[in-house]
């Protein structure tokens, strides 16, 4: 296939809103799965740290409960 | 070589193995990704029915045998933590449902994306839509149910029935297309007849296939590992790894 510009290539021949819209909103929910689970290992990660250095123990249970 | 793959079944050493398996399937996917996406759209030729549009195949296809063929992993996976008491199974099923939800939300958007230009609508109650968005429903109902169960192994438990009881969606919408009258096209490639499309379109659809498996992969892996995290916190090897600072 042989695009001789970009504008061809954006236009996908008429149909450049249903094409893209599809790669575009994919990719979206593909890079959000990625950072939500970045997000939820750094957020456990740096709760875990505090929880053990404060008492040597882990006490994240009793934690857990009290924030709702 | 004798290799004890019981010793995986234990969710200590489970973490190690996929943190150390994560780099090669998320590398992989990528690259796929990359490959993929180049056929797609500067090797496939134009389709002489659907111009452009069909290039959407490239996305909707992976998603949608993604969303499928998830459905049945999770539900395996959570079948034998049911029957066998097995954590990490059921640990595995949980992580799995997300990933499948993301396939079967991608299946719809870019099927009614697709619809649009070819049928003239975004959407019809036919019988693979239907199906389809039940499906997406179920994965919801499932993530759902385990999030509103504040004991994970009862939630896990419960999960699992869910899960189970779904599965009989998945033939109804494989074989939608062919019990009922659908606005949905009949499968352009099977095991038994030859495919109905230009080779380099096939080629292209082919190795998003397997760029969506090998993402789906990493990514579960990955979330499988913070579900340990979070389920494990009160095992040694978890303490122990967090004062070495290598959780």
């Amino acid at each position: 296939m042989d695009w001789s510009n970009w504008s061809e290539f954006l236009a996908m021949g008429g149909y450049g809103i249903y094409v893209w819209g599809s790669y575009l909103v994919t990719f979206a929910c593909v890079i959000g799965e990625i950072l939500l689970i970045f997000k939820r290992r750094r957020t456990l990660v740096k709760r875990y740290g505090q929880i053990f250095d404060a008492n040597g123990e882990d006490t994240s249970y009793q934690d857990d409960k009290t924030a709702v | 070589m004798a290799i004890n793959w019981y010793k995986y079944a234990s969710p200590a050493s489970f973490y190690s193995l996929a943190g150390r398996m994560i780099p090669f399937f998320a590398i992989l996917a990528f690259g796929l990704l990359v490959a993929g996406l180049y056929i797609g759209f500067f090797v496939a030729p134009t389709d002489f029915q659907q111009g452009e549009a069909y290039r959407i195949i490239f996305i909707h296809v992976p998603a949608a045998w993604m969303s499928m063929f998830l459905y049945v992993v999770m539900a395996l996976w959570a079948g034998i933590g049911l029957a066998f008491n097995t954590r990490l199974s059921s640990m595995m099923a949980t992580a799995i449902a997300p990933t499948g939800a993301m396939f079967t939300f991608v299946a719809l958007w870019t099927g009614s994306l697709w619809g649009k230009p070819m049928w003239g609508t975004w959407w019809v109650w036919d019988a693979r839509l239907t199906s389809e968005l039940i499906l997406l429903f179920l994965y919801i109902g499932f993530m759902s149910l385990q999030a509103a169960i504040d004991d994970p192994r009862r939630a896990d438990k419960a999960g699992a029935i869910i899960a189970l009881v779904g599965v009989i969606n998945i033939p109804i919408i494989y074989f939608s297309v062919q019990w009922w009258n659908t606005l949905h096209q009949g499968a352009s490639v099977s095991v038994t007849q030859a495919p109905t499309m230009a080779s380099t379109m096939l080629t292209g659809m082919m190795v998003m296939v397997f760029a969506a498996w090998m993402y789906a992969i990493a990514v579960i892996l990955k979330r499988v590992r913070v579900i340990i995290l979070e389920r494990e916190r009160h095992t040694a090897w978890v303490s122990e790894l967090n004062e070495r600072g290598a959780l």
